[in-house]
């Protein structure tokens, strides 16, 4: 993480408290969060329809151990969709 | 612009643009191929998300392909839509 303002800094940046590496570095921070919420809304979204019933006063234990398994089951589809994705896109981008 | 922050721009979208599509086929293909969670993907699961996502591919050229046509015989899509 010592690499914020080595390999980017060109010394052109002007005369602002940041240099463009270590924007570049916050953005892509800012990114990774952005695509983390995501991820968790549809997994709460997902989970909460396929595990919980007619809502009670507590999560009960199955439900609790339904939306356990359900978080790792929606990590495991979006693992498949993002390699599946992947290789469509080099499959596409082979047949130019 | 400084060159390289247009190129950071241009490959963290294209990089957006990837996460956003694997969000939306997840969610989608969630609700065709997902039955009940249990404690692991099993093969015929995997394989309909595989395919889900194929023909997911498939539905958005089609679409892209078959307005192209249309347009050229009906005009705008805009024009066809004021109705």
């Amino acid at each position: 993480m010592d690499s914020f303002g080595s390999d980017f800094s060109s010394g052109a940046a002007g005369s602002g408290k940041m240099d463009s590496g270590t924007i570049m570095e916050q953005v892509k921070v800012q990114i990774a969060v952005a695509n983390a919420q995501e991820l968790l809304q549809r997994m709460t979204d997902k989970c909460f329809k396929k595990c919980v019933g007619k809502p009670g006063g507590s999560l009960d234990n199955s439900e609790q151990k339904c939306i356990a398994m359900c978080m790792d089951r929606y990590m495991d589809a979006w693992n498949t969709v993002s390699r599946a994705y992947n290789s469509r896109l080099q499959r596409e981008r082979a047949r130019i | 612009m400084d060159p390289q922050l247009q190129q950071f721009i241009e490959v963290e979208s294209q990089k957006q643009r990837f996460q956003q599509l694997v969000h939306q086929m997840t969610d989608v293909c969630w609700e065709k191929c997902m039955d009940k969670p249990g404690p692991k993907l099993d093969s015929r699961t995997e394989t309909c998300f595989v395919n889900c996502v194929e023909r997911f591919i498939d539905t958005s050229q089609f679409i892209l392909n078959r307005l192209e046509q249309t347009q050229r015989g009906r005009g705008s899509l805009t024009e066809s839509m004021s109705d």
